[in-house]
């Protein structure tokens, strides 16, 4: 028989193994679905490899990949490590970047200093609004946020795509939905000559480095990981349950409306309802390999980053369709998953049968 | 013409029906799920694959039946994996349920490219027709109503009588209800915790792609990406606000197939006025307000979200 | 009584990690006796009972149990169904039963095979009906579980077990839900069961419904058999002694004249789901130097009471006063303001955050003061020294101030919470359920702080289901039931017993 038994401490061997293999078997076990597919596995992974670390251009794209990934991941562990299930960094995603077109294409005309600010001010706000009200719905009325915020995501689809072909459409762009362009001055500077990683990046490793000091550091990182924990023991002693989750909300909700205004006032330039290829969904994946600690969202960004860049380019190469780059993410997920139970609790065989032994 | 007339037309009544038939298969599922304790997240990438899966198979010159039950063992098998991720070995259903739904997803994306690497119009099968009974057809009004229906609206309506009955008058349903209340109280009793509460997934699961393979192999009659959109989510609400009952279950899709139907006719009504995104967006506006309703009074089972390890109390 | 052993358990050890919980135990049964299984808690007398029914694997020793024909047979260890089988039922401290079904279904459970459509549920009600009519126990069948009282809910856990015509039954404190009333019915309906056959072991740290009801005493200690006496030859003192090995103080309380009134309730009300978990009009004052004790049986209002005076919850009508000051913020910050000092009832749940260090849980309730943060930000450093104090000022033993709360021991845990409550010198103590659970030496020391606080000049409302702890600590007890809260005039057992029942003593 065998038995389970929890682990009185995880190692640090655990913590960060379990990870790192997980991401490992993943990558091994898209070899799979490579075959199934007819494609060669050795000179698959090779492409694989190439596409990211091949040249300084390919790396650069993982790179400008990742930018978003970090703000959703942030914006996923640090909501998840409250326990306020946030799934709609898609939805804020998009609502941050249609604040930046809209200030940013014309209605505003500044110079950077106030303009770039601006933008990204207005970004924030608009995410940290569309986190408020599930959070707000939770509090108020126990709504679970799981559910609203995954529909709030649809919701706000419809909405930027109404806003496309409406208020915010480009009268010089052919008839397209998609928005005016943002203005140079507005434009997040880019990082290196003739590439496209942007200063995004900065910002989002900036962004990193705060909210892993203050989760250890702080009063509001104390309370935002004892709700987390248990809220029933906060509340009791005497920490606004509500107060921070709704402060969590907030900081979660602007952190993926700053995703947005990365990718479109870093990369894109405009807004189009095809901004994001599910960065919100996969900031999920980013967080849970990154044990929803904040500096591990940066390695973990890195890593699906450089699946997704990876797989494009093998993809072009060798003819296999670039929804592996999915497969190898979510079976990541599952790994990670898996992996925690085993860095948590070890099974123990309980060989003794019916008799006395000795 | 007025609300009234949309009301009293038999073709909203047969739009709502078939509306409502892939959520009353995802409500069940995701009541059978909670149920036993377990939320299964993982809904909308099991519809998708239950689409995938049953489309495929007919492409492939299955037939149709014979492609719903492909549909249901997909759906069952990544049911499976989740059952097992949070049953035995307690891991948080949320994740887990999302881990589940962008694997199913991708799955289906993967396989459906890799079988059809070069295809521009998605390639089309024969679906389910509308089944033609002899004597209800002709009664009027519920006739023609009932008349368009396909044979898996049908069985959708009959799943509803089955879980209500396992649910109330089986001693499976006892235990399935009591292993979402105590699981303590069934393990007492010399049943098996984990294995109620995988079955249960399990079945669920593959209700649940049935919804699915209603959309490939009913209401269209071809696999598109981003064809679910959302409805797996729509379920997870919808079984909130029937209060986890089969029958409200079956009230609740009803209703909201018919004030999606509505919808579409009013807006060949206003659609000069009001722009089509209201009404696209409409669905899950009412999914998340109908939540916010029920949530106040809603009586979850005890035991969900809850996981339990064998001889730990 | 005839010598037919029904039941061998021999040489049975268990342990947990490094914990443990049972060593060579050995321990026999006879038919148509009550075995009492005496020891303190973390005696081993649960887990050892668990290995009986199948819930752990012991990991050595082995148990056999008398067959139909009464020869001693081994049972499969490790498995319910097994010991369900030959006939062994268990009646856990926690009941084990669904509330969202009714008390049939719940008895029904697992009695009948899952997949069968038709069930016969008229002649399992016949059954039940007779089980009633021979042990004289009754209850609802028709009821969901979850609006049974819990004398009515610990009936039906008997049911369950009888019905599956047990020869061996294992009760788990039966008594610590009940009225001494109730309490006596129960042993007495055992009395009628064993009559006819039946042998039962009875867990319980209660001295004295052991020396009335059971037929032979065996004691647990530190896991170990250490003891085994015919009750005819036992007395209080000789089993305590056993229990505890060694006699304890008894807790001292000095004579001392109460003050100006610290907290006032009036006419407090608070709605419920039941009358069970409600308060009606109930008034209440505790003055300075005086230990207010509310008696009754869990599930009678006292959630209601404790969460009124922890700020957890808001009464519906009704004036709270500390100090003279009308409360009008019935949240946990107000009341830590107002220097009231919780000590929850559930201390797993309420009292610690588990996965967060005992350094931090010692200061979870004061993260406003300088001691601690400075513009926002955690004094790192203070708050580590802070603990290193305060773990020793209160001897909390553990792997250390910088560990995960969650892996000290129970005892250990109340430390900690009586360090964060005690340290803050409040002015009112709210202690709910303060011993619960916890052996003896950590019970004195919770006891004996209170009494401190109480010489200090603090108030103290100390909700307590053991009657005992009441009588002993107590200056003045009230005793709550369905809501209400009546002023005991009386310290006598049996007065106290009728008005915990709802009966005007």
């Amino acid at each position: 028989m065998i038995r389970i038994e929890p682990r009185p401490a995880p190692s640090r061997v655990l913590k960060f193994g379990v990870p790192l293999l997980s991401a490992v078997i993943a990558l091994l076990l898209a070899a799979i679905p490579l075959s199934l597919a007819g494609a060669e596995i050795g000179p698959a992974y090779v492409e694989m490899f190439k596409g990211v670390f091949g040249t300084r251009f390919a790396f650069s794209e993982m790179l400008t990949r990742a930018t978003p990934l970090i703000f959703t991941g942030l914006a996923a562990a640090l909501a998840f490590r409250a326990r306020l299930w946030n799934i709609g960094a898609e939805g804020q995603l998009y609502l941050g970047a249609m604040a930046a077109v809209a200030v940013g294409a014309g209605a505003v005309d500044a110079p950077a200093v106030i303009l770039l600010p601006l933008i990204v001010l207005c970004g924030c706000a608009a995410g940290a609004t569309g986190m408020a009200v599930p959070a707000y719905l939770k509090t108020r009325f126990g709504a679970d946020e799981v559910v609203t915020t995954l529909l709030l995501n649809f919701v706000i689809l419809i909405f930027v795509q109404y806003m496309l072909e409406g208020p915010l459409k480009d009268p010089m762009g052919l008839g397209w939905p998609q928005s005016s362009p943002i203005l140079d001055q507005g434009m997040l500077p880019p990082l290196m000559d003739r590439m496209r990683v942007h200063s995004g990046l900065i910002v989002a490793l900036a962004c990193t480095a705060v909210a892993q000091f203050l989760l250890a550091r702080s009063v509001w990182g104390f309370k935002l990981r004892a709700v987390g924990e248990n809220s029933a023991a906060a509340h009791h002693a005497g920490i606004g349950v509500k107060r921070t989750l709704l402060g969590v909300a907030v900081v979660s909700g602007a952190l993926a409306g700053m995703a947005g205004v990365s990718e479109v006032a870093g990369l894109k330039g405009y807004l189009t309802s095809d901004l994001s290829p599910g960065f919100g969904y996969t900031g999920i994946v980013v967080a849970m390999l990154a044990g929803l600690s904040p500096a591990g969202v940066v390695a973990a960004a890195l890593f699906i980053a450089s699946v997704f860049v990876g797989a494009d380019s093998m993809s072009r190469a060798m003819g296999v369709s670039s929804f592996l780059a999915d497969l190898v993410v979510s079976t990541s997920l599952l790994c990670v998953l898996v992996g925690g139970f085993f860095a948590r609790f070890r099974l123990v065989r309980t060989a003794v049968r019916a008799g006395p032994a000795g | 013409m007025d609300i009234l007339q949309i009301l009293l037309s038999e073709s909203f009544w047969a739009a709502s029906l078939r509306i409502a038939t892939p959520l009353i298969f995802g409500v069940l599922g995701a009541l059978l799920c909670e149920k036993s304790g377990v939320l299964n997240l993982g809904i909308e990438g099991i519809f998708v694959v239950g689409a995938m899966a049953g489309w495929m198979a007919v492409w492939m010159g299955a037939g149709l039946w014979a492609g719903v039950l492909v549909a249901a063992l997909a759906g069952a098998f990544f049911g499976l994996i989740h059952a097992i991720l949070t049953v035995p070995l307690g891991l948080s259903q949320h994740v887990s349920g999302l881990g589940i739904t962008l694997f199913a997803t991708s799955v289906s994306y993967f396989s459906y490219r890799t079988a059809l690497p070069q295809v521009t119009s998605p390639p089309r099968i024969e679906p389910f027709r509308p089944l033609d009974l002899p004597i209800v057809s002709d009664l009027p009004f519920v006739g023609p109503v009932l008349f368009q229906q396909t044979a898996l609206t049908w069985l959708a309506i009959g799943m509803v009588a089955a879980v209500w009955y396992v649910l109330n008058r089986t001693a499976l349903g006892v235990a399935i209800k009591a292993v979402g209340d105590n699981p303590d109280s069934v393990d007492a009793q010399g049943l098996s915790v984990y294995g109620l509460r995988i079955g249960a997934v399990v079945a669920g699961s593959s209700l649940m792609a049935l919804g699915g393979a209603f959309l490939t192999m009913s209401a269209f009659d071809a696999f598109f990406f981003g064809m679910v959109n959302g409805r797996g989510w729509i379920c997870i609400a919808l079984v909130i606000f029937a209060s986890w009952r089969p029958g409200k279950a079956l009230l609740g899709a009803l209703l909201f197939g018919a004030f999606d139907a509505l919808q579409v006719r009013l807006q060949t009504e206003v659609g000069a006025f009001v722009p089509s995104q209201v009404f696209l967006a409409a669905p899950y506006v009412l999914s998340i307000i109908a939540l916010v309703i029920a949530a106040r009074s809603a009586d979850y089972p005890r035991a969900l979200l809850k996981p339990w390890f064998k001889g730990q109390r | 009584m005839t010598a037919e052993k029904v039941l061998a358990l021999a040489g049975l050890s268990k342990t947990f990690g490094t914990v443990v919980a049972n060593s060579n135990v050995s321990l026999d049964l006879f038919r148509g006796e009550v075995l009492a299984l005496l020891g303190e808690n973390g005696a081993g007398k649960t887990t050892l009972m668990n290995m009986l029914f199948g819930h752990y694997m012991p990991d050595s020793g082995s148990i056999e149990i008398a067959d139909k024909s009464g020869v001693l047979r081994p049972l499969q260890l490790g498995h319910p169904q097994a010991a369900i089988a030959a006939g062994i039922g268990m009646v856990h401290q926690h009941f084990t039963l669904a509330e969202n079904v009714d008390a049939l279904d719940n008895i029904m459970l697992g009695a009948e095979p899952l997949l069968k459509v038709r069930r016969d549920k008229p002649a399992a009600r016949d059954k039940v009906h007779r089980i009633m009519a021979s042990s004289g126990l009754s209850a609802p069948l028709d009821v969901p579980v979850g609006r049974l009282t819990v004398g009515e809910r610990q009936r039906v856990e008997i049911l369950k077990a009888l019905y599956r015509d047990v020869n061996v039954l294992v009760l788990d404190e039966p008594t610590a839900v009940l009225t001494p009333q109730e309490a006596d019915m129960l042993f007495e309906n055992i009395g009628a069961m064993t009559r006819d056959g039946l042998s039962v072991i009875f867990i319980s740290h209660k001295l004295r419904e052991v020396l009335a009801f059971s037929h032979r005493i065996a004691v647990l200690r530190h896991g170990e058999k250490v003891g085994e006496i015919a009750t005819k030859d036992a007395d209080e003192r000789r089993i305590a002694r056993m229990m505890v090995g060694a006699d304890t103080p008894e807790a001292r309380r000095e004579a001392r004249a109460p003050g100006a009134p610290i907290i006032q309730l009036e006419k407090v009300s608070v709605p419920g789901r039941s009358r069970r978990d409600s308060l009606d009009r109930v008034d209440l004052a505790v003055r300075e130097g005086e230990i207010l004790g509310i008696a009754g049986i869990s599930g009678n209002g006292q959630v209601a009471l404790a969460g009124v005076i922890s700020g957890t919850v808001r009464p519906t009508a009704g004036t709270v006063s500390i100090q003279g000051t009308r409360i009008t913020r019935f949240e946990p910050a107000a009341m830590i303001a107002a220097r009231v000092g919780r000590i929850p009832e559930d201390r797993h749940r309420d009292g610690i955050v588990g996965a967060m260090s005992v350094a931090e849980n010692l200061v979870i309730e004061r993260l406003g003061d300088a001691e601690v943060q400075r513009r926002g930000m955690l004094r790192r450093d203070a708050i580590l020294s802070h603990a290193k104090r305060l773990c020793r000022e209160f001897d909390v033993r553990g792997p250390g101030s910088q560990a995960a709360a969650r892996l000290l021991s129970g005892g250990n845990i109340q430390k900690l919470i009586l360090a964060r409550v005690f340290e803050q010198q409040p002015k009112l103590i709210l202690a709910n359920q303060p011993t619960r659970g916890l052996d003896m030496g950590a019970a004195a020391e919770v006891a004996r702080r209170l009494l401190e606080a109480r010489s200090r000049g603090a108030g103290v409302v100390l909700i307590s289901e053991d009657l005992d702890e009441i009588l002993t600590l107590a200056d003045r007890v009230m005793v709550i039931h369905d809501g209400e809260l009546k002023e005991a005039d009386s310290r006598d057992r049996e007065a106290l017993g009728l008005l915990m029942a709802g009966e005007a003593a």
